[in-house]
């Protein structure tokens, strides 16, 4: 409970929590078609985890994160494509050897930008530094000039624009809006049937902690507090000598890497990608992930992406017309009835009787807890 | 392909609601072995053991559903499943729903005839949502959770391309009804529209011989049909047709602003301006060619990509004199389309036009069941063996038969929009033409 600390005691339980659930329930409980859709929902928490540490700590609402997810993706899937597109492969095609969309446009060579991504070691690395960098790029031209808020959250959204604009439009280089398909093996492993999607849902799920653990890190250290901070009276800090667009321009840095790790996960597990993830619909869907789950709470993202991605599955299962309607007042109740989401209601009704029964007697820590950084109102 | 195409009031999908996920539809029709009693009778048998001691003779119309049924599939001795995946929200919802109604009206109408190797038809219905990966997920969800012995579904082309690894994996069959670019042949899909040289060479032929024309504009939406079709088109038009290609634009889907296009093809006067835009933008493209002043009964226009759903929104006055090259018109006058289009208005109300895709969605349960009972098992490799040859003869296009290629072989047609927003046919091909999903020499 004290600075240094990733995590006090009620943090560490639900971790291992998660953990329980994540790892030894699940697998456990559904087959491997429910398994491989577990996986794809879990790609969305990492950009809820991104929303977490950038617009419930650092107050910045971007609701352009699709165009991250969006990035991690490609670059993944450009490297699969790259090795599913072997001659053999595509020896049907007028020119061999490049990927089919390619060849249904007329391009006879594979693109310049294209090459380095027969490299796995590249692919990884782009995967991290194409978001980062971008981010980091739109944060200076941003932050540096003091634009926040609404206006910021729009400039994101017109990113998401015009990246997907970017992406069916150049369909000889990017597939368009038939997005990338027909994904096959990585490394010459076959991430298509049942086992590699198992080997797949675990290793996911250990990027995953690895986030979170950053994300917790974060939170706790002097850094975290200071975005707290800054969201809650952004000029104190600001007079207090913090250079205040850096700190912003590393949450939004942060948020944009998780959001890539996402998207890399994403096309590996799903074996796709499309830019139906990239454009402003789906950014925002990301961002009813994180208030749904609770904007405050790391692990209330990923509750939050799973339930309302369940939801959207059953739902759509079971009224195949009518399931939109049913998501939407779900939305809307969430929205109305608990504003800090489910994190916010274990906080509110959960916790406090657990705590009660644990410990009657101990005396609430002094000084900076878990439960003032959750419960601050944020500014925007 | 991709395209926004039906305009139409909301009336529409409130009638879709009934009916949903997978009810066996009502057989009072049926009068020969399946009777109620006869279906009981059945039932009954399926609970005893000994059921393969019975004499043979009492299966002869319902085979063992071991031996129909090797692999697995939901099939019982008195239904069979299959998936039915289209988009019943998003933005493809008001194309795709035609589509919904004529695959649930083919099934309804096999299963009065006693169903499909003496078994119902039973569907199980999906929602792609517009959104191809969920295309995906719920192809795999029909074949690996229901075990559906077909498909019939997708429209985009990015749906297809996201669920033909899919069906590939599981070994699944799809029935897929939209025309489409080609470039693909798959041995679990049977492709019931045509691909892009079926649609377009007989169209480009007849429009150069009868208007004597030699240049051609080309307007499309930017995706990969339209790109590919254009693709064929020009090298019949450059190669075949020794003419000209004087122009050639794309917009983004959903694009309403036509007029710098609209500029260029006045200064180029063109013979004929030959388009493929989809969805939403043909309202904008065409009211805005009305308004530039170009007339249509006078400045040939050959379409690929309106059929009567699109002409529902433009309005037949915006239209009318338009050429549309595709295999079926909702008016085509030969008995099976007299029978087919009132059964459908009856089914989906009055008002409900038909298109060219809605009629190739219909072929799909048949021709799923015509195969099945050549095949004489539902097995999606027995299925996917027996396909090329078989013939549908009640097609209200007329007839089809299924090419080596899984693709259909079709006429090609061409109609002149009317006010009313009907074609009136002009011209057909005499033979059936081939499918052709890799043409040499267009690629």
């Amino acid at each position: 409970m004290t600075d240094n600390r990733f995590f006090n005691r009620s943090e560490l339980i639900g971790i291992l929590l998660l953990a329980v659930f994540l790892v030894v329930i699940l697998p456990l409980t559904l087959d491997v078609f429910r398994l491989n859709l577990v996986a794809k929902y879990l790609t969305y928490a990492f950009v809820a985890l991104g929303l977490v540490v950038c617009w419930g700590y650092g107050g910045i609402l971007s609701l352009g994160q699709g165009v991250f997810f969006g990035l991690g993706g490609y670059c993944m899937a450009m490297f699969l494509k790259l090795e599913a597109s072997s001659v053999e492969n595509t020896k049907i095609q007028s020119t061999p050897g490049i990927p089919d969309f390619m060849d249904w446009n007329q391009i006879t060579s594979l693109p310049l930008f294209w090459k380095p991504f027969n490299s796995l070691t590249f692919t990884i690395a782009a995967i991290i530094l194409v978001p980062g960098i971008f981010a980091w790029i739109i944060g200076t031209a941003m932050f540096k000039r003091r634009v926040g808020g609404t206006y910021f959250a729009i400039i994101t959204q017109a990113v998401a624009a015009i990246l997907t604009i970017l992406i069916v439009g150049q369909q000889g280089y990017t597939g368009g809006i038939n997005g990338m398909t027909d994904l096959r093996t990585l490394k010459g492993w076959d991430i298509r049937p049942d086992h590699a999607k198992v080997v797949l849902y675990f290793f996911e799920v250990g990027c995953l902690f690895v986030c979170i653990m950053i994300a917790q890190f974060i939170r706790h250290s002097k850094l975290g507090r200071i975005l707290v901070a800054m969201r809650e009276k952004e000029d104190r800090v600001r007079f207090s000598g913090y250079s205040v667009a850096n700190f912003k321009i590393f949450a939004f840095c942060i948020a944009a890497i998780f959001a890539a790790i996402g998207g890399a996960m994403f096309a590996l597990n799903v074996g796709f990608m499309s830019p139906s993830f990239v454009g402003i619909v789906p950014s925002i869907e990301m961002v009813i992930y994180t208030a749904v789950g609770g904007r405050l709470s790391i692990l209330g993202a990923v509750y939050g992406t799973l339930l309302v991605n369940f939801a959207k599955t059953s739902l759509s299962e079971t009224f195949p017309e009518l399931w939109l309607f049913g998501l939407g007042g779900l939305f809307i109740a969430v929205v109305l009835a608990f504003p800090n989401g489910l994190a916010g209601i274990w906080g509110d009704y959960v916790q406090p009787r657990i705590d009660g029964l644990i410990s009657s007697r101990k005396p609430k820590p002094a000084g900076w807890t878990e439960g003032s950084v959750a419960d601050g109102a944020p500014a925007e | 392909m991709l395209a926004v195409h039906k305009f139409e009031p909301s009336s529409r999908t409130n009638r879709v609601s009934s009916n949903q996920s997978g009810v066996l539809m009502s057989d009072e029709a049926n009068k020969g072995l399946l009777s109620p009693l006869r279906r009981k009778l059945l039932m009954g048998m399926a609970a005893v053991p000994a059921i393969t001691m019975l004499p043979r003779a009492s299966f002869a119309q319902a085979p063992a559903t071991s031996a129909v049924n090797t692999t697995g599939l939901a099939v019982t001795d008195t239904e069979v499943t299959v998936g039915i995946l289209h988009s019943a929200t998003g933005t493809m919802a008001i194309s795709e729903t035609g589509s919904i109604e004529a695959e649930k009206l083919a099934i309804e109408q096999i299963n009065a005839m006693g169903g499909v190797l003496g078994r119902k038809i039973k569907f199980i219905q999906e929602d792609g949502a517009s959104d191809w990966p969920t295309f995906a997920e719920k192809a795999k969800k029909l074949l690996v959770n229901d075990k559906v012995a077909a498909i019939m579904g997708c429209w985009t082309s990015a749906s297809r391309k996201a669920v033909l690894p899919v069906m590939e994996q599981y070994n699944g069959m799809l029935y897929y009804p939209t025309f489409y670019e080609g470039l693909e042949q798959s041995k679990n899909v049977i492709y019931t529209g045509q691909e892009a040289t079926q649609q377009i060479l007989a169209g480009l032929n007849w429009i150069a011989k009868e208007k004597g024309a030699k240049s051609f504009f080309f307007v499309g939406s930017d995706y990969i049909w339209p790109r590919t079709s254009n693709k064929i088109a020009r090298k019949h038009v450059e190669n075949v047709l020794k003419g000209k290609v004087v122009g050639e634009e794309y917009y983004p889907l959903g694009n309403t602003q036509f007029n710098s296009v609209i500029n260029k093809i006045k200064l180029t006067k063109p013979d004929v301006i030959f388009t493929d835009v989809v969805g939403g933008s043909n309202v904008a493209f065409y009211k805005q060619l009305k308004a530039a002043g170009i007339d249509l009964s006078k400045q040939a226009l050959l379409t690929i990509s309106v059929t009567e759903d699109e002409i529902d929104g433009i309005g037949g006055e915006n239209i009318a004199g338009a050429y549309a090259c595709m295999k079926y018109f909702q008016s085509l006058d030969n008995p099976n389309n007299k029978t087919f289009v009132p059964a459908f208005k009856k089914m989906w109300g009055e008002k409900t036009v038909i298109g060219d895709v809605t009629q190739a969605a219909y072929l799909g349960p048949w021709l799923w069941k015509l195969t099945a009972e050549k095949a004489g098992s539902f097995d999606v490799d027995k299925i996917a063996a027996a396909s090329p040859g078989v013939e549908f003869k009640g097609a209200p296009e007329g007839y089809v038969r299924i090419h080596e290629n899984h693709h259909l072989w079709s006429k090609t047609r061409v109609g002149r929009a009317k006010l009313d927003g009907q074609f009136e046919l002009i011209f057909e091909t005499a033979d059936f033409v081939e499918p052709d999903p890799f043409p040499k020499g267009y690629q």
